[in-house]
């Protein structure tokens, strides 16, 4: 509800006044400047700049503005600023994920205001470039990093014509946290396949009523990409500009939708929201024996759930197929160049700094406790070596480190993210979360899909 | 038509003196609302632009399903949470002008205070309160060994709403009422009192009577709020997203479309929509009011 607009007037309302009025909070609610041509100033062919411009645009003094929400980052901008003493660099959280993109795109719109360089994580990239707001930063030497990275994350801030998008920052493969002591108390084996971990889920529930083996939360999406990504899916794949194969409702997602769907129909499992309050009591009173999630997790979680510090340990996803084992990925970020920049060198310059130099990268890990991107430190003995009491003194980074070498390389996400998000959402999660046929809103969610892109001019096939 | 010399001086100082609002009331309300009914006229894709579609958008929106479950909702919200709330208000507002209440300041202000706390932190608050695992309530019924009350599920969720938006509003709606109530002339009471009416009399010929267009303003501030209905769904939704979607109302609806879809035309056509809606309805209880006034 809107507050008052006017104070309580002695007199009888007119009722010319009160259509102005009334018409004027149901419109100032949604929208405002938005609209208008965001006009694309780039400009950037492929064509490489010289080092010699490169090492030019360095020493001129310039001042970068980069969104970010990562805590901390200026320790990691202090590294780039002492390299690069000419180029100051303004950071502004602009709030996590979906809100700063809501921001970056009216900025974008309104031609104005956007950063320099800007926090992406994967899955966004798409819904940038379909729009031109990106900067490709190969012309700037950024194809030269392409083996410093894991492979897969290189496949994820690649463009289909060969373009380098965003620099990977920080990964999410996917691993399961699990509770050794409620396992231990109810005599159950990690789960390695997807069928022992569904008959584990039985048990322990039946076991004990108060206790779920895990909680694959109703709005989120992110994890059943993950999922889906693990099972080998590949629900989106774009050709070209405007062609796009939408299949969520396949042979691999019906089979997804099938096993959770049942077990959330027998309430072995929960489906709450996460990330909420009571999420995250019940992590800490040990209502859920596992928690899906991304390589960030357990860092998070020793945060989060500190009630429980000793009885945490880790292992890999369950496997659809034990002979071939895959991993899925939740999360991760990138370093994107925003399209508009006036310094698209020293952008650019920043964005693979940050990222690719071997002190900043290691110090991501290190401060911000962040999945690491890079080879090298996924190989560093140091980092491998970390041993948290949280989990029982478990070599975590080297089980995910691991997980990492098996994400499918060629996952793609579609170019309209937020909306395919929601959609899920109000389909799939909906479904966990009423019991009813996850497999039918798998073929709803298809369906809002196909008919949002037909009315965003993409051609769609597939279904 | 006399056109006096001092006339015509007149008619330029009103001119002159309603020109800073007209300035700002062209900028800042017109423009605007002229520049969504334009931008309401095409559709923007991510592949193919901008193109111009005339009316195309309104008649999609007329045939939205989403939209006008969203509505249809609200209305129900309204037809719902607007009674109770102002009954409350006015019974709260009579009781405080009776002068019967002790601590009647205290009063006043404990119930006022609800409106002055920001809505996000309201419905945070209530959504604490709310939680069917660790709420107080749900606290209170285990201990009970009651089942917890779903306050949060889909057939409880727009009363919860409801419930949130009286709690905030109903103080609001008190004051204004107790504010008109303090302006009624005492001699009224005197005279009534001589005719030997009681305390009901006098509350029921008099105060009600003169409570007419406060009443009908307090009115046309809930159809509007009603209808607009955004924050406690909103934050609501993050801890009831299987209930709470991006269309629950109206208003969210047309929000989702801009942020989530970037669908910024059909956003417009859908609060203009909205907007005519609201003007409608307001409208027509305002013809009722004033009809009832002149009869």
């Amino acid at each position: 509800m809107s507050g008052p607009f006017a104070s309580p007037s002695p007199s009888p309302l007119t009722r010319r006044g009160f259509l102005a009025a009334t018409g004027a909070l149901s419109l100032a609610a949604t929208l405002t400047a938005c609209g208008g041509d965001g006009g694309s100033t780039g400009g950037s062919s492929a064509k490489a700049v010289s080092q010699a411009d490169i090492d030019k645009a360095m020493k001129t003094p310039t001042e970068l503005t980069f969104w970010t929400w990562v805590p901390n980052i200026d320790k990691e901008v202090a590294l780039f600023e002492k390299k690069y003493p000419a180029v100051k660099v303004k950071v502004v959280n602009a709030g996590q994920g979906t809100p700063q993109y809501t921001k970056l795109r009216t900025a974008l719109k309104a031609g104005s205001g956007a950063p320099d360089m800007v926090q992406l994580e994967f899955q966004a990239i798409p819904t940038f470039t379909v729009t031109d707001s990106l900067l490709d930063l190969r012309p700037y030497g950024a194809a030269k990093l392409k083996s410093t990275f894991v492979d897969w994350t290189w496949g994820q801030v690649s463009g289909s014509g060969g373009e380098v998008w965003a620099i990977p920052q920080d990964t999410g493969p996917m691993g399961m946290l699990y509770r050794k002591d409620i396992f231990d108390k109810h005599g159950i084996e990690v789960p390695t396949t997807w069928d022992e971990f569904a008959a584990a889920a039985r048990k322990l529930h039946k076991a004990d009523p108060d206790v779920y083996l895990t909680n694959l939360a109703a709005n989120q999406p992110a994890a059943w990409h993950g999922l889906l990504w693990q099972a080998g899916g590949k629900p989106y794949v774009t050709s070209g500009r405007s062609d796009i194969t939408v299949s969520v409702d396949d042979a691999v997602s019906r089979k997804l939708g099938d096993y959770w769907g049942a077990l959330a129909k027998e309430g072995v499992i929960g489906v709450e929201p996460d990330f909420t309050d009571g999420w995250y009591a019940a992590l800490n009173k040990g209502k859920y024996a596992t928690w899906l999630t991304g390589a960030w997790g357990p860092a998070f979680l020793s945060g989060s759930a500190k009630a429980t510090a000793g009885k945490w340990r880790v292992a890999p996803l369950p496997q659809w197929d034990a002979a071939k084992p895959s991993a899925g990925n939740w999360g991760g970020s990138t370093t994107a160049v925003v399209r508009s920049t006036k310094n698209p060198v020293a952008a650019a310059v920043f964005a693979q700094f940050l990222n690719s130099d071997p002190a900043s990268a290691r110090m991501f890990a290190t401060e911000q406790f962040f999945f690491p991107a890079t080879k090298a430190l996924l190989a560093d003995s140091s980092f491998l070596g970390d041993a948290p009491a949280f989990y029982g003194g478990q070599k975590v980074n080297k089980v995910f480190a691991e997980i990492s070498t098996e994400v499918d390389p060629s996952f793609q996400w579609p170019p309209f993210l937020d909306r395919v998000a929601t959609d899920w959402t109000e389909t799939v999660g909906k479904s966990l979360a009423d019991k009813s046929d996850t497999v039918r809103a798998l073929g709803s969610w298809q369906s809002r899909i196909t008919t949002f892109a037909k009315s965003q001019g993409f051609t769609v096939k597939g279904g | 038509m006399a056109t006096t010399p001092a006339r015509r001086g007149h008619g330029t100082a009103g001119a002159l003196f309603i020109a800073p609002f007209m300035a700002l009331f062209l900028l800042l309300f017109l423009a605007p609302l002229g520049y969504a009914a334009y931008l309401s006229l095409f559709q923007e894709r991510l592949i193919g632009g901008s193109t111009f579609v005339g009316l195309d958008n309104y008649v999609t929106a007329l045939k939205d399903p989403l939209l006008l479950k969203g509505i249809g909702r609200v209305a129900l919200f309204f037809v719902i949470q607007v009674p109770v709330m102002l009954l409350l208000a006015l019974v709260l507002a009579l009781a405080l002008d009776s002068g019967l209440l002790r601590l009647a300041r205290v009063i006043r202000l404990g119930i006022f205070v609800p409106y002055a706390v920001p809505s996000v932190i309201a419905a945070l608050m209530w959504g604490y309160l709310y939680g069917p695992d660790f709420g107080p309530f749900a606290q209170i019924s285990h201990d009970l060994h009651l089942p917890a009350p779903h306050f949060l599920s889909d057939s409880w969720m727009l009363g919860s709403l409801a419930n949130i938006v009286t709690w905030e509003f109903a103080g609001y709606n008190m004051i204004i009422l107790y504010a008109a109530l303090r302006t009624i002339p005492a001699e009224l009471y005197e005279a009534a009192a001589m005719d030997g009416a009681g305390a009901w009399r006098i509350a029921w010929s008099i105060k009600l009577p003169a409570l007419r267009p406060a009443l009908t303003l307090t009115l046309l501030f809930s159809v509007i709020g009603s209808f607009q209905l955004f924050n406690e769904p909103n934050l609501l939704m993050k801890v009831a997203p299987d209930v709470i979607d991006s269309s629950y109302t109206a208003n969210l609806y047309a929000y989702s479309v801009a942020f989530i879809s970037q669908q910024t035309n059909y956003a417009a056509t859908v609060s203009f929509i909205l907007g005519l809606v609201i003007v409608i309805v307001s409208y027509a209880f305002l013809l009722t009011a004033n009809r009832g006034r002149t009869s």
